[in-house]
């Protein structure tokens, strides 16, 4: 690049520092004050440094299933998994996927990891159960009673030989309470419940339902098991979100719980005898339309072992009557569908109709095939985060984020001299602008100030005081040029300028690609990076800048002061250029104070 | 300080200067040699890869009393896989065990808190999968792709393919010593070594950038001028652009051996200490690669146009005809109209 011509002005506002620096100064008032609004005064710290529970789960490509991994199928795995997390009554758990493949789940500190793990890991907690009785969703209410008509059975027993003939409990017309039917239908299938409620005589007495019977029989094992189910059963309240949320929790495969679920849009609730078949016996399921019909289905195919299981339960649930001739389908402890069966069902295939919308069928095809969730996972890493340590962590960063900067301090101290303070408070300007941002992004778009940022917004003390460095030098060339100070920091600007805008180009480039490419921890230090890059550019051509010319009218460093880093002297400056053609190649230290 | 004040004037000046271009068959030599013994280290020690890349658990262990060999015997002996054991800067321990699967983990968890006398909520348990660290890695790789095609176009077009190539060169260079360190001396390569060595991508070309920027400046009016030939004017633009080189290395490496000396210090092995590591070990590698390497490239590859050629017949004709004349070769240049290029400095050196 030319030496720009004498007497042209350099680009550059430099008659008017003083805009540039209330631009930046409104902005950092601004951001502080925005801070401090949002009540964000400081940057949400990642689960490295506050402590809890990271768990990566990769979506596992399956034969056949290649096309599975998509983003459709990822986030509504993401939504499941958010449920299973959140459901369990954490807050701030975090589900987001991460590249093509990964889903990440922090959950903070505070949490029950390996119930958290269980939670998110479980792939496949689907299982169909007979349907024993069923209410709508409000505590037992009267007009809850559910079953219209007065016949019950007690079913849902594993040992039921074949579909035709109810095995123990003989439907009965006066055996009308639903209360009696449960007992007797709990009792069939001889599984004790390991906690029995304490509560339940009282519990069994607010239920309003009808149920002399409940009390009569001896409170055998079983009875009290069944007693206590069918308390709770009247005690629940599936329209309350926590009490729905723990309905069918913990519930085992092999013993009758109770669940809530979503019957149109009201909350339905149930009691359910154990599971007979599982997410695993469908081998496949998908929502599709029926021709003839033109209606939403849902059609199963099932394996094998699944497809004898279910011609079981259907030729058994067959033969009952509502609601008893139902199964529902029940998705991590709650009812999803809940079809009623009119013939037992052989063959491996089966289908479920009515009242589907084309995103309900397709909806439950998804959760059928692949289990709870539409992929399934394995668990990549997870990572537990003791506050304490990740603390340390901090700690540690923050003493070496602190004594790197002395010693970039000392070092431009120690050779800029009174410039350097220029660049201290510039950087310090870089800081804060740093600070403020990234505590409002924390609740801005979820920014979380993890390890590798920390260490990113070091490293990048020393991007942002190199911008420095090349305009400094920029400008004692300038000087040794013969200049005065200020043409010299007019004139080193746009030089400098370019330099900076180039170097730090290619340092964005390269935290904008990382950030694009990779996932996870690297993403926090890439975003940091970019960021801190960003704001070099904006303190370097708004605050460095404009108060280098402010500097450069007083007179400690135009007079070329020995401290003040700009000694003409010191520098090497040679009288201006023209003058000196004759007087050879010697350094020509005379004063070169004013030309 | 005057002293490098006065180096860094003389040097402006072209009074005092390196032949960094004369000389650069010595560094490509230089750098083969580095290069040829990190490929060689890299191909007979391979590199130490952590426990990232193996599948494993890392467990950070409170303030305990009992030692290293201890703690290394009990972990072996919980896990039945071998250990690594690290005393940190807390008095904790750092055990890695590989092989350890999430199901293992928890006994594992369980009798080393019981070996250790600490309690079983204290210790820290990071999981990983072996997959974990090969995922970051091939993403590293595609973003190393991505990044490498990006810049050699932006640099093409912000100055021009020659210095792009050069660049590039120097990158892979920075890069593979780095590795080859890594190999050599058995660094553990982790996440955090993959990250920092991305960040080299960055640092290292910044460093480049703001030389090959000097060296576009001087070189611009290059052939309305008969006094420099190409690699003369290189030559001078990297003398003029060393202090500045230098003092942004030295600003640039400041923090990152903060946090590698007083953050791993205090920490022991970590994820600071890991990008640390490889970003000094990169931007030394990168600050050496700008001035010895890239500049010098960009040279052997300019001098190949016709038009440089040219430049350099005449750069040489003329000073023969100078010295045939008897005059000094600095008089030769009187009549013409002062070169822009050149102005900036008195040419103190002369061949």
């Amino acid at each position: 690049m030319a030496a720009p011509k004498k007497g042209r002005r350099p680009t550059g506002a430099q008659g008017r520092p003083g805009r540039a620096l209330a631009i930046i100064l409104i902005a950092m008032v601004a951001l502080t004050a925005g801070m401090f609004i949002s009540k964000q005064t400081t940057p949400r710290l990642g689960i490295d440094l506050a402590g809890g529970t990271s768990i990566t789960l990769k979506a596992k490509s399956e034969p056949g299933k290649e096309s599975a991994i998509n983003e459709t199928n990822m986030n509504t795995a993401v939504g499941i998994i958010d449920r299973r997390v959140n459901g369990l009554g954490v807050s701030e758990a975090e589900v987001q996927t991460q590249g093509r493949d990964h889903i990440i789940v922090n959950i903070p500190k505070g949490t029950n990891e390996q119930q958290a793990r269980e939670q998110v890991g479980t792939t496949a907690q689907l299982y169909f159960r007979p349907v024993i009785a069923f209410a709508d969703g409000s505590p037992a209410a009267p007009e809850g009673t559910p079953s219209p008509s007065p016949s019950a059975s007690g079913s849902g027993a594993p040992k039921a030989g074949d579909g035709k003939t109810s095995p123990s409990a003989t439907p009965s017309s006066s055996a009308t309470s639903q209360g009696r039917a449960l007992s007797e239908a709990l009792k069939a299938p001889a599984a004790p419940t390991p906690s029995p409620s304490a509560s339940e005589s009282k519990k069994a007495d607010d239920t309003k339902a009808p149920s002399p019977s409940a009390s009569a029989p001896a409170p055998t094992g079983d009875e009290a098991a069944a007693a206590a189910l069918q308390a709770k059963f009247a005690a629940l309240d599936c329209n309350d979100p926590a009490q729905r949320a723990a309905a069918g929790q913990g519930a085992k495969p092999e013993e009758p719980m109770i669940a809530c679920g979503q019957r149109g849009d009201a909350w339905g609730k149930w009691v359910l005898g154990p599971a007979q078949v599982n997410g695993q016996d469908v081998k496949e399921a998908k929502g599709q339309i029926d021709p003839q019909r033109g209606q939403w289905i849902v059609t199963m195919q099932f394996t094998d072992k699944g497809a004898d299981k279910f011609a079981k339960i259907t030729g058994e649930l067959a033969t009952k009557q509502m609601p008893q001739n139902q199964f529902a389908i029940v998705l991590d402890g709650k009812v999803i569908s809940d079809p009623s069966v009119s013939q037992a069902l052989t063959g491996g295939n089966a289908e479920i109709s009515g009242g589907f919308t084309q995103q309900s069928a397709q909806d439950l095809g998804n959760m059928l095939s692949y289990g709870a969730l539409p992929l399934s996972f394995s668990e990549d890493s997870v990572t537990t985060v003791t506050a304490a340590l990740g603390g340390e962590q901090l700690k540690a960063g923050l003493i070496a984020g602190a004594i790197g900067l002395a010693l970039v301090v000392i070092y431009l101290l120690v050779y800029y001299r009174g410039l350097a303070f220029i660049a201290i408070v510039s950087l310090l300007v870089s800081a804060i602008l740093t600070y403020t941002i990234m505590s409002l992004l924390g609740k801005g778009i979820g920014f979380a100030l993890n390890l590798p940022a920390v260490c990113g917004a070091i490293v990048a003390i020393g991007i942002t005081a190199d911008s420095f460095i090349v305009y400094f030098e920029r400008i004692r060339d300038e000087i040794r040029e013969g200049r005065t100070l200020r043409p010299a920091v007019e004139r080193a600007w746009p030089r400098a300028r370019r330099t900076i805008l180039v170097s730090d180009f290619v340092s964005f480039l390269a935290a904008a690609v990382l950030f694009i490419v990779t996932v996870g921890k690297v993403q926090g230090f890439a975003f940091t990076l970019g960021l801190t890059t960003l704001l070099d550019v904006v303190v370097v051509f708004l605050f460095t800048k404009p108060v280098m010319t402010l500097v450069a009218r007083t007179k400690f460093f135009a007079s070329g002061h020995p401290w003040s880093g700009l000694d003409p002297k010191r520098l090497g400056a040679k009288p201006p250029l023209r003058r000196s053609r004759r007087t050879g190649s010697a350094p020509a230290p005379v004063d070169a104070k004013e030309a | 300080m005057s002293k490098l004040g006065d180096l860094g004037a003389k040097l402006y000046r072209g009074e005092v200067g390196y032949d960094f271009v004369g000389k650069r068959f010595l560094w490509y030599g230089v750098s083969i040699l580095i290069t040829i013994t990190a490929i060689v280290a890299l191909a007979v020690q391979g590199l130490n890869m952590g426990i990232e890349f193996k599948g494993g658990a890392v467990f950070t262990t409170p303030k305990t009393t009992v030692s290293v060999a201890k703690a290394t015997e009990a972990a072996e002996e919980a896990s039945g896989h071998d250990a690594i054991v690290q005393e940190l800067g807390t008095g904790g321990l750092r055990i890695q065990i590989s092989g350890v699967d999430t199901d293992a983990a928890t006994d594992v968890k369980k009798k080393l808190a019981a070996d250790l006398k600490v309690g079983e909520a204290d210790i820290n348990a990071d999981l990983v999968g072996p997959s974990w660290g090969e995922q970051i890695a091939n993403k590293a790789w595609t973003g190393l792709g991505i990044f490498m095609v990006l810049v050699v176009i932006y640099l093409a077009i912000a100055f021009e393919w020659r210095m792009a190539v050069a660049a590039l060169i120097a990158l892979i260079h920075d890069l593979t010593i780095t590795v080859g360190v890594y190999a050599l001396v058995g660094f553990e390569v982790t996440p955090g070594t993959v990250i920092g060595l991305l960040t080299i991508l960055g640092y290292s070309l910044y460093d480049t950038v703001v030389v090959f920027d000097g060296l576009k400046e001087g070189s611009k009016d290059i052939t309305k001028q008969t006094r420099y030939t190409y690699s003369e004017i290189a030559n001078r633009s990297i003398n003029g652009t060393l202090v500045r080189s230098i003092n942004t290395t030295v600003v640039a490496l400041l923090p990152v051996a903060a946090l590698l000396f007083i953050g791993g210090g205090f920490l022991g092995a970590g994820m600071l200490n890991d990008i640390s590591l490889s970003l000094f070990v990169g931007l030394a590698a990168g600050a050496y690669s700008s001035i010895f390497i890239a500049t010098p490239l960009v040279v052997d590859l300019k001098e190949r146009e016709p038009a440089m050629k040219a430049l350099k017949k005449r750069v040489l004709a003329k000073r023969a005809a100078a010295v045939a004349k008897g005059e000094s070769p600095d008089e030769a240049y009187e009549a013409e109209d002062e070169p822009q290029v050149v102005a900036q400095g008195r040419p103190g050196r002369r061949r």
